[in-house]
């Protein structure tokens, strides 16, 4: 069995975007050839914000530019037009140095300003000042100490504050995603950050990983892993690397989803004959708790934010349909009526609505359900589309689909508008699951 | 408790013979296999049985030769589904009758049925449909004599396809119940 281990798998990155007013953002230095997920914009917001990134003062020096990556972020939410700072001499580094005309003339609505020095400690002090054009005041500036290492980690947490502040809801940039590499007959359990960068594999096996879920503080990962000839559900801690089987049971164990204080584990057991859910908790300990009671499959279980409701996929009525219960108890209701085949709940972070997939004809989709008015919307219009989860803000559902019959992950906004690919060439990437805000 | 054990598996083979296919059927399929062309003489064979409608409840003990034997029905390992379904179709009865034959005759033997999906749709919804089927399997042998705690059902899902193609004969090929040993 491999040792649990946490290692970078990918020094470099291949980060290359364009937008659709076809403005190419410049390359990040590529320090090696070894390239790997792509990022590609597909659509745009229906209004976007005109953004100028002025190169940070002293950043050129750096392994990692910061201002790079913040133009990056902004540019892959579709929200975003970015405004191009070429031509300038000397760049604007403090707010004295703007000359608002030119910005003015060059339309854009705000400019990011800052420098990069480095502290007697060795670590680099990043500060950045976002300023309105039209009222030549500051939105918002902030100044971080950071090490070489902590540069893109300060670069997505600037593009958070300056997404935040010009659209109201927080940003995700400084978020991470898991998700399942299959390399030829090696399946990789990898966490990687928002865009991709940054790839780590949390663990590797030659029998396959599926079903990778997020605890709420985002320190462990819940997973399936057929390597013992049988779904088992493990819970790794991405701290120490350490996993463990924490359900193991007779038959198979699978499909785990963490209730929002992180207490318990809703999985799929078949111990007592058919897939049915049942509370377990994260360390294994003590004795599961069944949760449903059908003769039907019920699978697939995700908590509402608030932990008071449990959707699950189920085939009680004859066809699998996306069911919603009450964790304290009473009987499950069904959801969705459309189609014949609904399936992979998983609740916006609101808890106002819910992400699934829904066959059409022969294609599977990803939709968006109305909790109240029921009201569905699908977004995509991939052929094989699977495992939707959202953004940690709601405004973006990640989600596995196939190009030329390989895996990739794809992200969609939840109102349809703007869409990303995130490939990485060579394999086949599958499984996403979008984690939480850090805290 | 032996004779009880006994009078349950009369019970569970004339309700069997009842609700699902004819013992003569059963029978008839299993002979046909035996002689199947080709193959080398089956090493221990069950006894014939005479087509009367009634069912031994002894047979003479197959080893675990038989097991690996390309001319005992006990090699053959897979049972096909239809799409969406975990029905146990007629052309199947004989080789889960004989896997669960060979496990109430070896108390000691267990076995693992490894349940396969198609890729269509969920990946978590397709590992319980596969489930589903390795149960199905399951039930079978246990009204057959096997008991529960001699075999395990699982699921692959669609995580495992024999066949690799996009296409409906791949995915019949993947829509299966394997039956595995233990020690194999």
């Amino acid at each position: 069995m491999p040792t649990a281990i946490i290692r970078p798998m990918k020094t470099s990155w291949l980060h290359r975007l364009a937008c659709a007013v076809a403005i190419l953002i410049p390359l990040a230095p590529l320090p090696s050839a070894h390239a790997a997920l792509t990022i590609e914009i597909i659509g745009t917001g229906a209004t976007q914000y005109p953004i100028a990134v002025v190169p940070f003062r002293a950043e050129g020096g750096l392994a990692q530019p910061v201002t790079p990556v913040i133009a990056a972020d902004l540019a892959r939410s579709g929200l975003f037009r970015m405004v191009d700072s070429g031509g300038l001499n000397p760049l604007p580094h403090e707010p004295q140095d703007l000359n608002y005309s030119i910005w003015r003339a060059r339309a854009a609505d705000a400019v990011v300003i800052g420098s990069v020095s480095q502290l007697p400690d060795g670590r680099y002090d990043v500060r950045f000042r976002l300023m309105d054009v039209a009222r030549q005041t500051q939105l918002a500036g902030f100044a971080y100490a950071a090490s070489a290492a902590q540069l893109r980690l300060t670069a997505h947490r600037i593009a958070d504050v300056i997404y935040e502040t010009l659209t109201g809801a927080k940003g995700v940039f400084s978020t991470r995603i898991a998700y399942i590499v299959k390399k030829g007959k090696r399946y990789e359990l990898q966490v990687a950050d928002a865009d991709g960068h940054g790839a780590q594999t949390v663990r590797w096996s030659d029998e396959p990983i599926l079903s990778p879920s997020w605890s709420p503080d985002g320190t462990r990962l819940a997973y399936v892993s057929l390597e013992r000839k049988k779904p088992v559900v493990y819970v790794q801690s991405l701290t120490t690397g350490q996993f463990q089987a924490v359900a193991n049971y007779w038959g198979s164990n699978s499909a785990p989803a963490w209730s929002p204080d992180g207490r318990r584990l809703a999985v799929v057991l078949s111990k007592d004959g058919g897939s049915q859910i049942y509370f377990i908790n994260p360390d294994g300990k003590g004795e599961p708790r069944r949760m449903t009671f059908s003769s039907a499959i019920d699978t697939e279980p995700n908590f509402s934010p608030d932990g008071e409701l449990m959707l699950f996929t189920s085939d009680r009525g004859g066809s699998p349909q996306i069911y919603g219960m009450q964790v304290a108890g009473g009987e499950p209701r069904r959801l969705t009526f459309e189609g014949s085949y609904n399936v992979s709940p998983r609740f916006s972070p609101d808890g106002k609505s819910f992400t699934f997939i829904q066959r059409n004809g022969g294609r599977f989709n990803v939709a968006v359900q109305d909790m109240t008015t029921r009201q569905v919307q699908v977004l995509t219009d991939g052929s094989i589309d699977e495992s939707p989860s959202f953004a940690p803000n709601g405004r973006m559902i990640l989600y596995a689909t196939e190009v030329r019959g390989r895996g990739v992950l794809s992200a969609v906004s939840s109102d349809g508008r703007v869409k990303q690919r995130l490939s990485e060439e060579g394999s086949d990437v599958r499984e996403p699951a979008w984690g939480p805000f850090p805290k | 408790m032996k004779t009880l054990l006994t009078v349950t598996m009369v019970l569970m083979l004339v309700a069997l013979g009842g609700c699902a296919s004819t013992p003569s059927e059963q029978a008839g399929a299993a002979v046909e296999d035996r002689a199947k062309p080709g193959g080398p003489p089956p090493a221990a064979v069950a006894k014939p049985t005479p087509d009367t409608g009634a069912k031994p409840l002894v047979d003479k003990p197959l080893g675990a030769a038989a097991l690996k034997d390309p001319g005992n029905i006990l090699s053959r390992r897979s049972v096909y589904f239809d799409f969406d379904s975990n029905l146990i179709k007629d052309e199947f009865r004989p080789l889960v009758t004989a896997h669960a034959r060979y496990l109430q005759q070896n108390p000691g033997a267990k076995m693992r049925i490894e349940g396969h999906a198609d890729e269509r749709g969920s990946r978590e919804y397709n590992i319980a449909l596969g489930q589903r089927r390795s149960e199905s399997v399951k039930q079978m042998m246990q009204l057959l004599g096997a008991r529960p705690d001699q075999i395990e059902s699982v699921s692959f899902g669609e995580e495992k396809p024999k066949a690799t193609g996009h296409d409906e004969p791949s995915w019949a090929e993947n829509r299966r119940g394997d039956i595995v040993y233990q020690g194999e």
